[in-house]
């Protein structure tokens, strides 16, 4: 909310609209549970009415042997073509404020 | 989180702030600001600050997390008894409450700080700060940050440190890393504790436990070992004292979590 607050002041809102955000599956945020504190976090603000919107991200991973790029579950990050656990994780990890909808 | 800028902008994102990308788009008159910065920005910050902190005083911060009960206390004061003559070790303790593991700590003659959340579940940079004002980090090896027992919240906070150590006692189950794939995902180092107990249980395989990690693409090594068997704790104490070296000898030290994190950004 600070973040959100900052924009809104640098941008002269009259309030904020909407939120969005992108959680990732490795990001050790679970959306539903943000979106109720958020319910709280909002009270007061120049955010009180503002919808929150979260994209959800997949968890990808980029094999380190055949090169092939893969969606995977959270607790079995490995190659779904080779099979092979020498992978590095492209997406999963974000936790980002994407944007900001304001009215002026 | 890119760690070459501190930006969180990667190659799976990147299309969402480029031109055209969704985020360009405006609605019923209403003005779109894109922001695109970590909600845990602030934390990061300050840890980047404790990391300068402990670079200053040539200090190696080793942040250990474990469920409750898995015995990050009673391996740091066996670690004090095998290896505190040689290196220099100071602890920060973190707990809801109580100053108990601080005082086991004293006990051995280190320097200890308790910090006490109160309803938090997690170490956050900012407590860490705190805790460092009133330690004299001068002369100092190692410090242990034991942080908060949970294998969810602590995962997510840096705190500045350079290494995670993550305790998994064969007490709970080998599946632990499938079940807290976050948690064990950023593990530098494993240690399986409470070994002394091995031979009286039939339902823990250190071999799966390994395997459940390599399943989190986390090639880490992993030692098993009893805090109450002083002979066992051998090759942790040479992973102590290689990481030390190898922090005295100047290379940058950072958790592994996302080590690709600046590749892909300057391929981005």
């Amino acid at each position: 909310m600070t973040q959100v607050r900052k924009v809104a002041a640098e941008n002269d809102a009259k309030s904020v609209t909407l939120i969005r955000l992108l959680v990732g599956g490795l990001s050790g945020v679970e959306p539903p549970l943000l979106a109720r504190a958020f319910e709280i976090a909002r009270a007061g603000t120049v955010a009180e009415n503002a919808e929150l919107e979260i994209e959800e991200g997949p968890v990808v991973v980029k094999c380190k042997e055949c090169g092939a790029s893969s969606a995977v579950p959270v607790n079995r990050l490995i190659c779904q073509y080779c099979g092979e656990w020498r992978v590095s994780v492209t997406e999963g990890e974000e936790l980002l404020l994407l944007s900001v909808e304001i009215e002026t | 989180m890119c760690e070459t800028c501190g930006c969180t902008i990667t190659p799976a994102n990147a299309h969402l702030v480029k031109a055209d990308g969704k985020l360009e788009h405006t609605s019923d008159g209403k003005a779109s600001i894109e922001v695109l910065t970590g909600l845990l920005h602030e934390n990061d910050h300050q840890a980047g600050h404790n990391r300068e902190h402990f670079h200053r005083h040539g200090v190696l911060a080793i942040n250990l997390m474990s469920s409750p009960g898995s015995g990050k206390t009673a391996l740091l004061e066996a670690t004090i008894d095998a290896i505190g003559d040689e290196l220099s070790i100071a602890v920060v303790e973190g707990d809801l409450e109580t100053e108990n593991d601080a005082d086991r700590i004293r006990a051995h003659g280190v320097p200890a700080v308790q910090i006490t959340t109160g309803q938090a579940c997690h170490l956050d940079a900012h407590m860490v700060h705190d805790a460092l004002h009133e330690l004299d980090l001068d002369g100092i090896d190692i410090l242990f940050i034991e942080n908060v027992g949970n294998l969810v919240c602590p995962a997510s906070f840096d705190l500045g440190h350079h290494i995670n150590v993550t305790l998994l006692s064969v007490t709970e189950g080998d599946d632990k890393p499938a079940k807290y794939p976050v948690m064990f995902r950023a593990a530098d180092l494993m240690l399986l504790t409470k070994s002394d107990l091995l031979d009286v249980l039939d339902d823990f395989d250190t071999a799966k436990a390994e395997r459940h990690l390599r399943e989190l693409a986390n090639p880490a090594d992993v030692l098993t070992l009893s805090a109450r068997r002083p002979d066992s704790l051998a090759a942790w104490l040479d992973w102590l004292r290689r990481a030390v070296a190898e922090h005295r000898s100047g290379r940058e030290m950072h958790p592994s979590v996302q080590p690709d994190g600046p590749a892909l950004h300057t391929q981005g």
